[in-house]
């Protein structure tokens, strides 16, 4: 049975803290003079994105190419699809070329899994609508655990998760991981950013939960939901759920601001972020490529565990 | 059911690091420029030992390990996870690697360790340490130092630690 | 047309609505000429039916045909087939095609290319407005003229209230009924799938079950005012069912249709993002199950209805915000009613049969009681098997069947439409 990394739900604890293992042992690999090894050499791997994004692209495109893989990239924004061509002639199309995994990106929920019903390859998930986006969720617990010096048991540890939850894969994915490690999270948003039901405790006061969190999440607010009815125009959202300097100056030192990017400035974040000595930011972008790699070589390279 | 045979001791095992010691000084003239490296998992302890052998001998030389894991020519084939790290003091570049193993058998494992050492730069040589050579090469790869010769069958596995080297037969093969 | 067979069923449980009864039925130019127990042999073809039920052909209120317009989905000729497969011997035939049903010559052209093919009766419907935009009546008038009784703008909901009021008082002295698709468009934008704690996991946006529920409250209302009857289609939602039961107890002229994948299928489905479980109105949860099979055991509900919406691959095999909504129904609705519906064989029927021919207008030729002098359209159902259906033996175009894998109970063995066998032991004839 192939498999595969489309959501850390259908993952699992145990390979979760197995790649959380793997993550830290492919940071090592980049911070060698050579940071290339040829673990995966001979294999293709397809980047599938229908949905523009340059940064996780070649994320996972370098990832590839530092296990020595091959890669390709078909990168569609929906308009340029040929109408007359589904996404299953798409998918059967590459994989007659020889494909090993296929990383997918896609606006709508659920096409990694289509995509996998039409071929033997592995699938991976870079992100589906609102859904999933569970290389995310593992490079940011991996930044956590590495910053904090924790092991996999993340009890004690308070994650926010602040901005628009209902339509981000990333707040799923990453609660969910979070949570598999035993983190407390709260989402802090207003109820129409909110998914319809919600088992993960709530609240719209940002003030009272961030000066005792561990971790403060903050997600991209699309000005395209305030044009939309979904949230009031103006400076409203930025004045109840934005990271500005007197929210900074409450966070506690020790804790860590964490963003997925990219980052809309002057609307969730009123400060920089490079002048805050908790921000993991940029180290999330490079945990992302070991994360990645984890993930490829999980996938295409190991097959459980060694004796 | 498996039978157990102890083959060599825990003195026998110190007389032949102590051997081997000597034999890589004199081999290299002195031990400016040498650099143990530890292979991972085996070879790490056999490192620390030979080099404060060296050490009491001569004078102090780093000593790192090497993993190998995602070098290896089986990626794939079977099982494997990485859990161990390299750690290799930067002056390997024109030094001279004595890579270390307990066991050397087939010989691929010291070919994908060769291929991770040129990772960390260009050795001037890299020549390999092993306490035991259980024959059975698959590629052409031999040991400069070796503390004993152990011809075993391939239904056989040798355990090698600082107490001693025991052939166990009627082991599982995977 | 064709040679009128002659046919003697014999050995068969006959099923209508006055009852039970063993009888054999002999039937000769189109028409049932005898039933009685053990029937004399004559000089007509002898179909043993033992321990099978004869019954007047199934109606189905809802299908889609998709032609004109969408060949490569399904054609008259194909859904007919399908049809006659599934026990049916007469279909009312959805007007959104293209062109739309909103005018005689489109009606017309069904109705002929529908009696050309001969396998069922196929009866169009009209739309509520011109090409379904919700704006301009549709001639009601012209279209009752060439036969049509229904008139839907199903695909949609008419959305303006005024407008749908001035619908009903107009069509309302005309004899004809008016059906909805309830769907109050603003709150299901973008929606691929039912509103609730599915959706929410997997970040999908949700059609929220009030949607369905403010158009039936609003309809309804709107009978009260005008007297007009009103058909509410492929109703999903307890609260619908609650809604319904309540016009009827105040004595509205109020009907209801479900769906058999609304009596078997909840929301969870989608987890696979298989597109074959994308619908309008959605598969939805376990509760509203329940109270929709309550409302057919009930007499709330008073018709299954199949709602059979062909798809091809390639429309489906595309990420689930694209692919069209809708699954088949035709050739499987009796084996997912019964494996579903806890009742009595004459409950079931009637739910097939004859209360959807009375909606339809259709009950001076379908539905009628199997006796002697109405006409010969019959289904004789083989109770027993358990069968699972065969994707490549399908008789429709398409292939988005939500039941593949699936036991369904009961099967079709014979069909009848106008005393032919167009069914014979599960075969198309033609």
């Amino acid at each position: 049975m192939t498999l595969h990394f489309r959501s850390i739900e259908e993952v699992g604890t145990e390979r979760i803290h197995r790649l959380l293992d793997l993550t830290e042992h492919m940071a090592a690999v980049g911070r060698r003079p050579n940071p290339k090894v040829p673990a995966l050499r001979g294999k293709t791997v397809c980047n599938l994105f229908f949905e523009d994004s340059t940064r996780t692209r070649m994320s996972f495109d370098l990832a590839a190419k530092r296990l020595s893989a091959d890669t390709m990239t078909l990168a569609v924004s929906s308009s340029s699809v040929n109408k007359g061509e589904s996404l299953r002639d798409t998918v059967e199309t590459l994989d007659a070329m020889g494909v090993d995994a296929f990383v997918v990106r896609h606006r709508t929920s659920g096409v990694p899994w289509q995509v996998a019903s039409w071929t033997p390859a592995a699938v991976v998930n870079a992100g589906d609508g609102w859904h999933a986006h569970p290389t995310q969720a593992l490079l940011d617990a991996y930044t956590i655990r590495h910053r904090r010096g924790l092991t996999n048991d993340f009890s004690g540890i308070r994650v926010a998760i602040v901005g628009d939850i209902r339509h981000s894969r990333v707040a799923r994915s990453t609660t969910e991981i979070l949570q598999l490690l035993g983190a407390e999270v709260i989402h802090v948003a207003p109820r129409t950013l909110l998914p319809p039901t919600s088992d993960v405790a709530t609240t719209t006061h940002l003030d009272d939960v961030i000066s005792e969190v561990d971790v403060l999440y903050m997600l991209r607010m699309q000005r395209e939901r305030m044009g939309a009815g979904i949230v009031p125009d103006g400076g409203e959202y930025s004045r109840r759920f934005a990271l500005d300097e007197r929210r900074a100056a409450a966070l506690r030192s020790d804790a860590l601001l964490m963003h997925p990017g990219p980052m809309n400035r002057g609307v969730e974040m009123m400060v920089d972020p490079t002048e805050l000595q908790q921000s993991t930011i940029l180290d999330q972008v490079t945990n992302g490529i070991a994360a990645r790699m984890a993930v490829l070589f999980d996938l295409l390279g190991s097959g459980g565990i060694e004796e | 059911m498996t039978h157990r045979k102890q083959v060599l001791g825990p003195e026998d095992v110190r007389r032949a690091v102590t051997r081997m010691a000597h034999e890589i000084i004199e081999r290299n003239r002195g031990v400016d420029d040498v650099v143990l490296l530890g292979m991972q998992r085996g070879g790490v302890w056999l490192a620390q030992l030979l080099g404060s052998e060296i050490a009491r001998i001569a004078s102090a030389v780093p000593i790192g390990t090497i993993d190998v894991s995602l070098h290896r020519d089986d990626i794939g084939m079977r099982p494997v996870t990485p859990g161990t790290s390299s750690d290799v003091p930067t002056e390997i570049q024109e030094s001279t690697v004595v890579l270390v193993d307990d066991v050397l058998y087939t010989g691929r494992t010291v070919r994908a360790a060769l291929d991770a050492v040129s990772d960390f730069g260009r050795p001037r040589a890299i020549q390999l340490a092993v306490l035991i050579d259980r024959g059975h090469r698959e590629l052409p790869i031999r040991p400069d130092f070796i503390g004993k010769n152990l011809p075993t069958s391939s239904e056989e596995e040798v355990e090698v630690t600082p107490d001693g080297v025991t052939i166990i037969e009627g082991v599982d093969k995977p | 047309m064709m040679n009128k067979e002659a046919v003697l069923f014999a050995g068969g449980l006959v099923v209508d609505e006055s009852g039970e009864r063993h009888f054999d039925v002999r039937v000769r130019d189109g028409l049932v000429v005898e039933t009685g127990s053990d029937l004399a042999a004559g000089d007509e073809e002898r179909v043993d039916i033992s321990g099978c039920i004869l019954a007047p052909g199934f109606v189905d209120l809802h299908t889609h045909l998709r032609e004109p317009g969408m060949p490569e989905a399904e054609t008259i000729e194909t859904g007919s087939r399908a049809a006659a497969l599934g026990g049916y011997t007469a279909v009312v035939a959805m007007p959104n095609t293209d062109p739309t049903q909103d005018c005689v010559e489109v009606v017309e052209f069904v109705s002929k290319r529908g009696r050309e093919i001969g396998l069922c009766d196929v009866r169009p419907s009209g739309s509520i407005t011109i090409g379904r935009a919700g704006a301009q009546l549709t001639p009601f008038a012209d279209l009752a003229a060439v036969g049509v009784h229904l008139f839907t703008d199903d695909g949609s909901g008419v959305q303006d209230e005024g407008l749908m009021r001035r619908a009903l008082e107009y069509a309302g002295e005309l004899g004809v009924v008016l059906a909805q698709h309830c769907e109050v468009a603003s709150l299901t934008a973008g929606a691929v799938m039912h509103e609730g704690e599915c959706c929410s996991h997997l970040g999908l946006p949700g059609w929220p079950s009030l949607a369905e529920e403010l158009m039936v409250h609003r309809d309804i209302e709107l009978s009260r005012l005008t007297g007009s009857p009103v058909h509410l289609l492929h109703l999903s939602t307890a609260r619908s069912v609650e809604l319904v039961r309540g016009a009827k107890a105040d004595g509205l002229p109020v009907t209801a249709e479900a769906t058999p994948h609304h009596i078997s299928l909840t929301d969870e489905r989608l987890s696979s993002f298989d597109t074959r479980y994308k619908v309008n109105p959605p598969l939805r949860t376990m509760a509203d199950i329940e109270a929709v099979k309550a409302g057919l055991l009930d007499g709330t509900i008073d018709a299954i209805a199949t709602d059979h919406a062909p798809h091809p691959s390639a429309a489906k095999d595309r990420p689930l915000d694209e692919a069209p909504p809708g699954m088949l129904g035709l050739e499987t609705a009796l084996g997912v009613a019964r494996a579903h519906l806890d009742c009595s064989w004459q409950h079931l029927i009637g739910a097939l049969s004859w209360r959807p021919a009375r909606i339809a207008g259709l009950s001076d030729r379908h539905g009628r009681p199997v006796s002697e002098g109405e006409p010969a359209n019959l289904v004789v159902i083989d109770p027993d098997p358990d069968w699972q259906v065969d994707p490549s033996a399908l008789a429709s175009r398409s292939r988005n069947t939500p039941y593949i894998g699936i036991d369904l109970k009961s099967r079709v063995r014979h069909t009848m439409f106008e005393g032919r066998m167009v069914v014979r032991d599960g075969i198309a004839t033609a």
